[in-house]
């Protein structure tokens, strides 16, 4: 029991290290500026005087690694400065969307998820009939597929009859019932696009699994398909579709954007987009850091908890 | 009622693209000698509608300006005009021909694709190759910030990049390639390491052959079918990538003709019932779907027809 948690301790501590390296990287981007910040901001015909007093508001006098320390540590305590593009606190920005994106990725994950595992095995147990080539078809397909095509073609079917609502609105005084609703067409243009790789690749580690000799043994005992896979193949196959479920979680939060953006779905990715046109540098930085942690953190907790699935992942190089 | 009528029209689409696949396979396989008929036989419809697409893909690109009834800038009529004779698929969000934009499309948005691909494959594959020959702390150095590099997710990081450097199409080009040939790197680095520890590549050593032919003619044709199929991969990634953020505003910038960005300038016509802002949109599927039929078919070539 002890290695597993030698095991985890090590990886929480990668986890952090990870996040660390790549705070330096998101802070250290705009370093990369020919000038610098003040310059870039306020454009070539400004006067040296502005320049200059730009630079002290923003506290660029101080060296780089200072101003680090301070970003990292204000960001720590939820305090991400101030936006360029309208003098708000970034905090007041992104409290409400980070709810809203969350919501929605969770959202997404409750209809994906179940339905991907059951696809993925119902394919898996009927492989090489009509329902497994036609399943395999569809996930190709949708794979291939942007993300905001499969959003107009739902809102193109669904919303234009006015069935559901083109347009995600939530506010704080929405109800949850009502959210749902509302939005329905973005949790289901983010199924799709996931649902497609979790099902396949639940399909390859299980018909990975199924040629293994415990499997044949089973099989010649005279157990039933559907108990051979629920009792003997799933367990073992744990690992790689937990996994594959976390990676898609993943993927979902960063797909958020572009849906978010189809669906004027008032969330973190759209803030992002708006700030990246408008080079707003502290927002897109605040929005990236938030992004890539919970990227990271998910990765972290697949990783986890597939090493407690199978305590032979604890030994490996 | 509605739906049926839906239904019925995908399922002759999807009849129509197999008998064209099968077509082309038929054609290609009179057409071709050798080793190339050889393979093409067992090239299943799939492969073979994909194959067609990427060829008229191709050959619209190559000839926008010839095809085009109209210039790719040219404003000719009203804004948002329906299909008629003259301009076959109506106009756009500025009143220009959406035939001839999308014409123009192919060229633009498929050739920077293909470009950044290109640069990102180059980069990753020689970096992975080197790596994994070389060893030792070069392949310590080059791992480790691949990985860190990995660990933010690209679309995140390539707005990031974006904000920073402003967006043009080079440095579009740039910013893409950079984050993508991580992914290549990988992959290169992966299975280099398999052939690097193989007899042959001890022998040539100990013959004197120097890094640069090592790498060149010992180790990279023995690595080409894996790479090969993930070109058409990356090739996927990248275009989804540069057609996503031509879609958000940050990608390729008017007045060029962009698939991503028409979609969004026209999309408001969606939702009143018309189906023109779907087609450019429906062209990057088409062909990533197209380029995925023939990777997977590639896929199961190399491995050696194994399920």
């Amino acid at each position: 029991m002890s290695d597993i948690w030698i095991m985890i301790a090590k990886r929480l501590a990668l986890g952090a290290l990870t996040l660390l390296v790549i705070s330096v990287i998101i802070f250290s981007a705009t370093e990369l500026l020919p000038g610098d910040l003040a310059q870039a901001v306020l454009g070539q015909s400004a006067t040296p005087e502005t320049v200059a007093a730009f630079r002290r508001e923003l506290g660029l006098d101080l060296p780089a690694y200072q101003r680090y320390v301070n970003w990292l540590f204000g960001a720590l305590q939820g305090d991400f400065g101030t936006s360029l593009a309208n003098k708000r606190p970034i905090a007041d920005l992104i409290s409400l969307r980070l709810g809203n994106t969350l919501f929605l990725a969770v959202y997404a994950a409750f209809i994906a998820v179940p339905l991907s595992l059951t696809l993925g095995i119902l394919a898996a147990l009927f492989r090489n009939t009509v329902f497994d080539r036609a399943a395999n078809a569809m996930a190709l397909t949708s794979i291939s597929f942007p993300e905001f095509f499969v959003a107009y073609i739902l809102i193109f079917f669904l919303a234009q009859s006015g069935l559901f609502p083109s347009m995600a609105r939530v506010d704080p005084s929405t109800g949850f019932t009502e959210a749902l609703y509302h939005t329905f067409l973005p949790a289901l243009t983010l199924t799709l696009v996931v649902t497609a790789h979790m099902m396949r690749m639940t399909r390859a580690a299980i018909i990975n699994l199924l040629a293994s000799p415990y499997i044949e043994m089973a099989r010649l005992k005279g157990m039933k398909p559907m108990r051979v896979i629920w009792r003997h193949a799933v367990p073992n196959a744990l690992a790689p579709i937990i996994t594959v479920v976390a990676l898609n979680l993943a993927y979902l939060i960063t797909g958020v954007v572009v849906v978010e953006v189809v669906f004027v779905y008032p969330g973190l990715g759209q803030l992002m987009v708006d700030s990246v046109s408008k080079r707003d540098f502290p927002v897109v930085q605040a929005v990236a850091l938030i992004f890539a942690a919970a990227y990271v953190l998910l990765n972290l907790l697949a990783d986890v908890l597939s090493t407690l699935s199978n305590p032979r992942l604890v030994h490996r190089k | 009622m509605h739906t049926l009528i839906t239904l019925f029209w995908v399922a002759v689409a999807i009849a129509l693209a197999m008998g064209a696949g099968w077509l082309f396979l038929a054609a290609a396989r009179r057409l071709t000698r050798g080793g190339v008929a050889r393979a093409l036989r067992g090239a299943p419809v799939s492969a073979g509608f994909g194959m067609l697409v990427i060829l008229i893909y191709v050959l619209v690109a190559l000839f926008a300006h010839l095809i085009a009834p109209f210039g790719e800038r040219q404003v000719v009529g009203a804004q948002f005009l329906p299909w008629d004779g003259t301009y076959l698929l109506g106009t756009d969000n500025l009143g220009r021909d959406m035939l001839t934009r999308l014409i123009y499309g192919a060229r633009n948005t498929v050739g920077i694709a293909f470009a950044t691909t290109v640069l990102a494959f180059s980069v990753g594959a020689m970096l992975g190759l080197l790596a994994a020959t070389v060893g030792g702390w070069l392949d310590q150095v080059l791992s480790r910030i691949v990985d860190i590099l990995m660990a933010i997710p690209s679309l995140i990081f390539s707005l990031l990049l974006l904000t920073i450097f402003g967006t043009s199409v080079v440095t579009l080009i740039l910013v893409i390639a950079t984050i993508d040939s991580t992914r290549v790197f990988r992959l290169a680095r992966s299975v280099a390491q398999n052939i690097v520890v193989m007899d042959y590549i001890e022998a040539a050593r100990l013959r004197g052959e120097g890094l640069w032919r090592l790498i060149t003619r010992e180790i990279l044709p023995n690595a080409l079918a894996p790479l090969v199929a993930e070109f058409g991969l990356r090739f996927c990634f990248v275009f989804l990538m540069i057609s996503a953020l031509s879609f958000l505003g940050v990608g390729i910038q008017p007045p060029t003709a962009d698939w991503g960005s028409m979609v969004r300038d026209n999309a408001a016509l969606i939702t009143f019932g018309d189906v023109t802002p779907l087609l450019p949109a429906g062209a990057i599927a088409l062909l990533t779907v197209a380029v995925n039929f023939v990777v997977d078919w590639m896929l199961h070539r190399a491995s050696g027809l194994k399920e």
